[in-house]
């Protein structure tokens, strides 16, 4: 989709819809502003709102390009605000902030206080723990070191009871589902070294392990509010994308009056306008007016369809000709949307089934630790140890084996490749999406709008004479139809002829005079030409007819993007078996396969024919990813393994997928595959690099040596180093930079 | 080992002060916009109020 069309699909949307008023009687609004990347667009949007008379308050965030505004209602407009911020040059969508997730700020807001929390009380407990550790080797007296474990009981208790919350309750939960994850051997080792060490203390024993639960509980802290920021702000990121693209409909009082008014709001049986350019705010059926309907996004068709009065249409697709006005209709028939809506219900059934590497891992881990915990106890106990001894051992297995590198092999990787798409324009918003992803090993692609751009282009120019391609560019320069914009860009360079009474017949063409001749440009019927014995272009046509002559027939097929032979190419390369997967018609397909060198694919498949053939390819093993950008490839883009969507797909598209990539290029689909597949093998190696660790540790543990100082160095330096080693994704990116720039 | 009653409640008093200013800096918003403040440090007009003077009457 071009600029012109995007922004005209926001046709004056009312920004007092989204102004809500704060408690002091000022007006609040918030805006994106998707243009902001500096700190000179900074403090030129700030400055522009403070210089409005009535403004309280201004503050742009850079991070996630939203700006929040509270003024004096009584001196100032909304609109004015946005008028402010189009005059220095931004352009300013308003949002509702309650629409748009609130619930992952605050996620990661309460991880942070935890993480804040359990920060000073291993930096505390730590501090105490050094002192006994030197004692032990020195003239320490047992009072004094009572007094210090109980000053480390004292920090350390409050402390795992607050910070600890998040693994106790997932570990809860899980435990009720009757399932494993990793937080289950986490929340164990923790509860256990605790009341272990309090009854040590109360003994006044050697040994406690305070230190040790809460300089983990930090660790693991870390990883955790990292992965959650980290997906927060690719969604933040696709947020945005949706609502820049949020539109007001205008609906048509019954008084004749025409009002702003938000799609969330309509109803059925209200009348709304939909002027050319705009898209179709809601299903309906038109009550008056005549134009062609692109319905790319919802079928896939690459041909605008005709419609009339009486028709019914669909929310999402585009109005190309006159103004319609239409009646919203219920949407629980047996309409399109309705058939998606029931086709996504059942295919995240499927989705649901894939478990996370994880907590993969964690069913086999486990109960592995727990009997080899149990083994300890029972062998010591063999062995004629006391009760007490040997219960110590076991637990410090518990402890030694907790899996802290193991809790940050995942999230931390996750971090860096999410940030590395994030900067090529591709945003990962779904917490596993990178693992599925780099399971996959066929692609699938729908045609118009992923492979194509959407965009017609004239293909038969050469065959058409210099005379009539100049006429025919002059008067498509005065229509905003797609097609029509395509000819004149294609004639552009051509000596127009003067032409005189240029007027648009809404659905049918373009007509206008030259000399005493009349030319018309449109449809078949319009031009006067004879179709039926050309059949099975099946792209877009144009026809010129001047004055009494044969009319000239102009085809256009959608343009691929420009990158797409290569990133098919690469995707081949990387062993992917490609397929196409079109609603569009035959030919077109058959043509863009050919040029693109894909063997496999399929026309007309409209979105239960996709999923079926997604089971089909399911069936025989095979992890598909499915990427596209119509309404009726949501369905498909659900059932897939995994999917990826370009970010001016349809909104119900966009929220299915796992990925979004921005630009006209298809290369960040290369580079996400590349990144998800090393970030699994970075994942391998972190599992290897903390089972490495285990298997020095745990013969340590049972054999009864792992003082609480072997237990801190153990946990720090492995998860230290799994976190090192995940930061080699980024560097390799580095050195791949500095090389290209070389 | 007396001065230990002192010293080590000092001790927590200082953890304390820090994490109290921590979480004040966490209601107060300033891990909003991690980027933007970055960012902001490199404008040195410490008045970005309306009415403040702009940079180029300052200095004339």
């Amino acid at each position: 989709m071009n600029e012109a069309a995007t922004a005209q699909e926001r046709p004056g949307i009312d920004p007092d819809l989204f102004v809500r008023r704060t408690e002091e009687g000022l007006a609040r609004l918030d805006l994106v502003v998707a243009g902001m990347h500096c700190a000179g667009c900074l403090r030129k949007v700030e400055g522009a709102l403070k210089n409005l008379g009535g403004v309280e308050y201004a503050r742009a965030n850079l991070s996630t390009k939203r700006v929040a505004v509270r003024w004096d209602p009584a001196r100032l407009k909304a609109s004015a605000v946005i008028r402010a911020l189009a005059d220095t040059g931004f352009t300013a969508v308003p949002f509702d902030p309650k629409l748009i997730g609130t619930l992952d700020d605050r996620e990661s807001r309460s991880l942070l206080k935890a993480l804040g929390v359990a920060g000073f009380a291993a930096a505390n407990v730590m501090l105490v723990s050094v002192s006994v550790w030197s004692g032990l080797v020195s003239d320490m007296d047992e009072t004094t070191r009572s007094f210090f474990h109980w000053v480390s009981a004292l920090i350390a208790l409050p402390a795992i009871a607050y910070a600890g919350q998040p693994f106790f309750r997932s570990a809860l939960r899980a435990l009720r589902a009757k399932s494993m994850n990793m937080d289950v051997p986490i929340a164990l080792a923790v509860i256990l070294a605790t009341t272990m060490s309090l009854v040590q203390t109360m003994v006044n024993a050697r040994h406690v392990y305070f230190d040790a639960s809460v300089t983990l509980l930090f660790f693991l802290l870390i990883g955790r509010y990292l992965d959650v920021q980290a997906r927060a702000r690719a969604c933040s990121a696709a947020e945005n994308l949706l609502g820049l693209r949020a539109t007001a409909a205008t609906l048509i009082a019954p008084d004749g009056t025409h009002k702003s008014i938000a799609v969330e709001n309509l109803e059925p049986g209200m009348k709304v306008l939909v002027v050319a350019g705009a898209r179709i705010p809601a299903d309906g059926e038109i009550v008056t007016g005549t134009s062609e309907i692109d319905t790319s996004l919802v079928t896939g068709e690459s041909v605008p369809e005709q419609v009339k009065a009486g028709a019914s249409v669909f929310a999402g697709t585009l109005n190309l000709g006159a103004p319609l006005v239409i009646r919203v209709t219920k949407r629980d028939d047996d309409s399109l949307l309705a058939e998606i809506v029931r086709l996504m219900e059942t295919a995240e059934q499927g989705r649901a089934r894939y478990v996370r590497i994880a907590d993969r891992a964690a069913r086999i881990y486990s109960p592995a630790v727990h009997i080899m915990a149990l083994a300890t106890l029972l062998l010591w106990f063999a062995l004629g140890a006391p009760w007490e001894t040997s219960l110590t051992y076991a637990i410090s297995v518990l402890i030694i084996t907790c899996p802290c590198a193991l809790g940050l092999a995942v999230p931390v990787v996750q971090v860096v490749a999410t940030g590395r798409l994030l900067r090529q324009g591709v945003l990962v918003k779904a917490a596993d999406g990178l693992e599925r992803l780099a399971q996959a090993d066929t692609i699938v692609f729908d045609k118009t709008g992923t492979l194509t751009l959407g965009r017609p282009r004239l293909v038969n120019g050469e065959e058409i004479a210099r005379a009539e391609l100049a006429l025919g560019a002059a008067i498509a320069a005065a229509s905003r139809h797609p097609l029509a914009l395509a000819l004149a860009a294609h004639g552009q360079a051509l000596p127009h002829p003067l032409l005189d009474d240029i007027r648009e017949e809404p659905g049918m063409g373009l007509e206008a005079r030259l000399g005493g001749e009349t030319i018309r440009l449109g449809n078949a019927g319009y031009a006067g030409a004879n179709t039926a014995h050309e059949q099975g272009h099946g792209g877009s046509e144009l026809w010129l007819r001047r004055g009494s002559d044969a009319p000239v027939r102009f085809r256009f097929e959608d343009t691929p993007r420009p990158d797409a032979k290569d990133a098919i190419a690469a995707l081949k390369a990387r062993g992917f078996a490609i397929e196409l997967l079109s609603g569009d018609r035959e030919p077109a397909v058959k043509r863009l396969a050919d040029e693109l060198g894909i063997a496999a694919w399929r026309a007309a498949a409209r979105p239960a024919a996709k999923i079926a053939r997604l089971e089909e390819l399911a069936a025989e093993g095979r992890k598909v990813a499915m990427i596209g950008d119509g309404l009726n490839d949501a369905p498909a883009l659900r059932a897939a393994h995994v999917s990826l969507s370009p970010a001016d797909a349809a909104d119900v598209s966009q929220t299915a997928a796992d990925f979004i990539f921005q630009g006209a290029r298809l290369a960040p689909i290369v580079e996400a595959v590349d990144v998800a597949r090393k970030s699994r093998r970075l994942v391998f190696e972190n599992f290897g690099l903390a089972l490495a660790y285990n298997a020095v540790a745990v013969p340590l543990a049972v054999a009864g040596f792992v003082t609480p100082l072997v237990a801190a160095i153990a946990m720090s330096s492995s998860s230290i180093t799994v976190t090192l080693n995940s930061l080699r994704l980024n560097l390799a990116q580095r050195r791949a930079l500095s090389r290209e720039a070389s | 080992m007396n001065i230990l009653i002192f010293l080590v409640p000092a001790a927590l008093l200082l953890g304390l002060l820090g994490l109290a200013a921590f979480l004040w800096s966490l209601r107060s918003g300033q891990y909003d916009d991690l980027e933007g403040a970055a960012e902001r440090i490199l404008y040195d007009d410490d008045k970005p109020d309306n009415d403040g003077p702009d940079d180029d009457e300052r200095r004339s």
